[in-house]
């Protein structure tokens, strides 16, 4: 059993309107999982679900192969989108209270609490009340108490939201600790960069219908289109173009380069591979520039909603 | 999980006493109270604190055998000798409360209509009624004289009838003691609702600000929101008590203190207050040592234990019970101002049983109202604590805890229910239709 949690055929719905329709995940341990999709696509929702905030109307959750018990929240951290805490308790005061409602001794609250003021060097912060914090810092403090329990399986909401990039370095890089030491991390967010940087395991939900589930890698080799950026110096660049356009499907491509090339996408058929292109333009020119287009994640979130929503 | 329950608790309770201006009212609110008790006394005797003097002019010899007697607020003048010009100003001059004049008439019925009474400003009508009594008394014997009848034997004749009033298992019973009950229950269910009015609305608060600082999701996927609501209620509840056993303790001591340091006690409530018709009736009582029995009566005929037991279980179940009323309230909307449309259902269960008190169960406290309210679990606290000093069959105060708590629980789920469902629509002014829509929904 490789996967920490699993979420099988889950049906949601809020009277007429289906927040998820027959949605399965499968979120294997010790990775980053992003939750990707458009606003309103059903993410909260299934959130909301595996932390047993709401009940789905059919399906399952297994976590840990087993099926999702009440006392199961306290190995689950989750970070919401919506977020906040009590405006008038102390910083302290407060985090021990959440961790113990989260099934923690005091002492080791206490303890833990104490690791990461010090870790985060906020330990002056103890006594103050939220609402003397600024908004970074209560971020600072929110994303502590969602990990201060040590669960297995973290779920952020948007967690770089408000935060300066010195901040936002600081939580990637402690999320990036935590999956080292095996949490497994499902992560919701719409910017794709930190996709990119942090996720391993994506899955794609859009109007209540998963659409795409996968390794990050996988997808992307999936999402390729067999299309190489090139750059070539010949005597006359417009008439290679010509000849080349009548073999290829072209486009212009943009890169900065210090040589007044002839930039091109080229977009290979079925039957050609990389090493045929670049013997056949070897011959007609110099290669300067040869690199195969990788679709990145915002591409491929992209271009799978595009597809369907055609198919819809 | 019951220990999370126990969590909750302290931290709603540590939240709430921990507050300032909990704090304030705390100390403060005795204070008040107080300095307002001392200050309608001082009203009430500032308002007559002068001993009024009044003269008369008895031209018809009407008070001759029977005249006015002094009383520690009232003096009488006779003024009969000077004639009425000179009484008149007389009275002016030494600034005299008023001024009786009792013309001579020829019968009596002319004289009953021919009495003045001259003042400054218009007189106080409980010293006119008292002056109107005696005139009249006056007047009647005059007229039983003058019809041949010996007042000596009309005397002799009065009878005072006093029904004893006895349930069938013997207990005695009487008109003042039935009385006395009306005032415990009416007090106890006044209480109850005062209470209800003055800290219900602090579990409503609490619940609203978990919303509006969005504390809300986080806090429930740790916990259900059942165990959520069940530790604010109870932990408001308990703020709630605590501030009420302060203000009793708070309010005995200044009381005492201050009666000390001013010279005034409580027992001196305005003497004007009350009518010479009760204080006849009072005096009657303690003449024929009356009051002895009572007391007796009292100690024996009131179940004051099982009173006073009943009391702390329907006040504290009324009050969690609207207490839960008020955090589905706050679980279904955002915040303060948009409580005011459900407000309706807090108030008038509680003005209904008041009004129910007041009517029904002072006429017949078994009739079939008075029982049937005081089984209907949002009227019950406050009818039954006024039917319970009258002897109410344990059966029905059973079934009537029974209800008032299965009320309580399935308000305290109702608002969980709510509060659930209503985090999923954040910023919307939920209508009595949506809120039963949000009901429907599974989980």
């Amino acid at each position: 059993m490789n996967n920490l949690l699993v979420v099988e055929n889950v049906t949601k719905q809020f009277g007429d309107f289906t927040a998820l329709n027959n949605v399965s995940i499968s979120v294997p341990k010790n990775s980053i999982f992003g939750l990707l999709g458009p606003n309103g696509a059903g993410k909260t929702t299934l959130i909301r679900i595996i932390n047993q905030i709401t009940m789905p109307d059919s399906g399952k959750v297994l976590f840990d192969g087993k099926p999702l018990k009440p006392e199961d929240v306290h190995t689950i951290g989750y970070l919401p989108e919506e977020r906040g805490l009590y405006k008038n308790m102390k910083v302290g005061e407060q985090a021990i209270y959440l961790a113990m409602l989260k099934g923690m001794s005091k002492k080791d609250a206490k303890e833990n609490l104490k690791y990461w003021f010090d870790k985060f060097d906020i330990a002056s912060w103890w006594n103050k009340k939220i609402s003397e914090l600024s908004k970074g810092q209560a971020q600072k403090i929110q994303f502590v108490i969602t990990v201060m329990h040590k669960p297995k399986l973290l779920i952020f909401d948007e967690v770089f939201s408000g935060l300066d990039p010195i901040n936002a370095n600081l939580i990637r890089d402690e999320i990036l600790e935590l999956r080292k030491n095996g949490t497994t991390i499902i992560f919701s967010t719409h910017r794709m960069e930190s996709v990119e940087e942090l996720c391993d395991h994506i899955a794609l939900l859009d109007h209540s219908n998963k659409i795409l589930e996968g390794n990050l890698n996988d997808i992307k080799k999936e999402f390729k289109t067999n299309t190489f950026e090139v750059g070539l110096n010949s005597d006359n660049n417009d008439a290679l173009e010509k000849e080349i356009s009548e073999r290829f499907s072209i486009s212009k491509a943009s890169y900065k380069s210090l040589e007044n090339d002839l930039k091109l996408n080229i977009k290979l058929g079925v039957n050609n591979t990389s090493s045929d292109l670049i013997q056949y333009l070897s011959s007609k020119a110099q290669v300067n520039h040869f690199v195969e287009i990788i679709p990145n994640a915002s591409d491929i979130f992209i271009q799978a909603v595009k597809n369907n929503s055609n198919e819809g | 999980m019951k220990g999370k329950l126990g969590l909750i608790i302290k931290r709603e309770f540590n939240a709430k006493v921990r507050n300032k201006s909990f704090i304030i009212m705390t100390i403060l609110a005795p204070f008040l109270m107080v300095a307002m008790g001392f200050l309608i006394i001082y009203l009430g005797k500032a308002n007559d604190s002068k001993i009024k003097k009044i003269a008369f002019v008895d031209q018809a010899n009407l008070l001759k055998e029977n005249t006015f007697e002094d009383t520690n607020a009232v003096k009488y003048i006779d003024l009969t000798s000077i004639g009425v010009e000179a009484a008149k100003k007389e009275s002016e001059d030494k600034e005299y409360y008023g001024l009786l004049t009792i013309p001579k008439q020829d019968s009596l019925e002319l004289l009953a209509t021919d009495i003045s009474f001259y003042s400054k400003k218009t007189p106080n009508t409980i010293v006119v009624e008292s002056l109107e009594k005696k005139i009249e008394s006056n007047l009647r014997n005059k007229k039983l004289h003058r019809l041949g009848i010996d007042i000596a034997k009309i005397k002799s004749a009065k009878i005072s009838a006093d029904i004893k009033l006895t349930n069938f298992s013997g207990e005695e019973t009487s008109k003042f003691m039935n009385s006395i009950k009306v005032g415990i229950g009416s007090f106890a269910g006044y209480l109850i609702m005062m209470f209800i009015m003055i800290f219900g609305t602090s579990v409503m608060r609490s619940v609203i600000e978990e919303k509006t600082s969005r504390i809300i999701e986080v806090i429930i996927s740790s916990i259900k929101p059942f165990q959520l609501m069940m530790g604010k209620i109870i932990g408001n509840a308990l703020a709630g008590l605590t501030q009420f056993a302060i203000w009793g303790v708070l309010i005995t001591i200044i009381s005492i203190v201050a009666s000390f340091v001013f010279g005034i006690s409580f027992g001196e409530m305005p003497a004007t207050n009350v009518s010479t018709q009760q204080m006849e009736i009072a005096k009657e009582i303690m003449a024929d040592g009356k009051i002895q029995s009572l007391i007796t009566e009292l100690r024996s005929q009131l179940p004051w234990v099982s009173m006073l037991v009943y009391f702390i279980l329907y006040f504290l179940g009324g009050y969690l019970l609207y207490s839960a009323i008020y955090a589905a309230i706050g679980a279904a909307v955002d915040s303060e101002t948009d409580t005011q449309q459900f407000m309706p259902i807090v108030m008038m269960p509680l003005m209904l049983a008041v009004y129910v008190g007041f009517v029904a169960v002072m006429k017949d406290p078994n009739g079939p109202i008075a029982v049937a309210f005081s089984i209907i679990p949002l009227t019950s606290p406050i009818v039954m604590l006024m039917r319970i000093p009258f002897g109410v069959p344990i059966s029905q105060i059973i079934i009537s805890l029974i209800l008032l708590i299965l009320n309580f629980v399935l308000f305290v789920w109702l608002a969980a229910k709510i509060y659930r469902v209503g985090i999923l629509m954040y910023g919307k002014k939920p209508s009595y239709k949506e809120i039963y829509k949000w009901m429907k929904y599974k989980g």
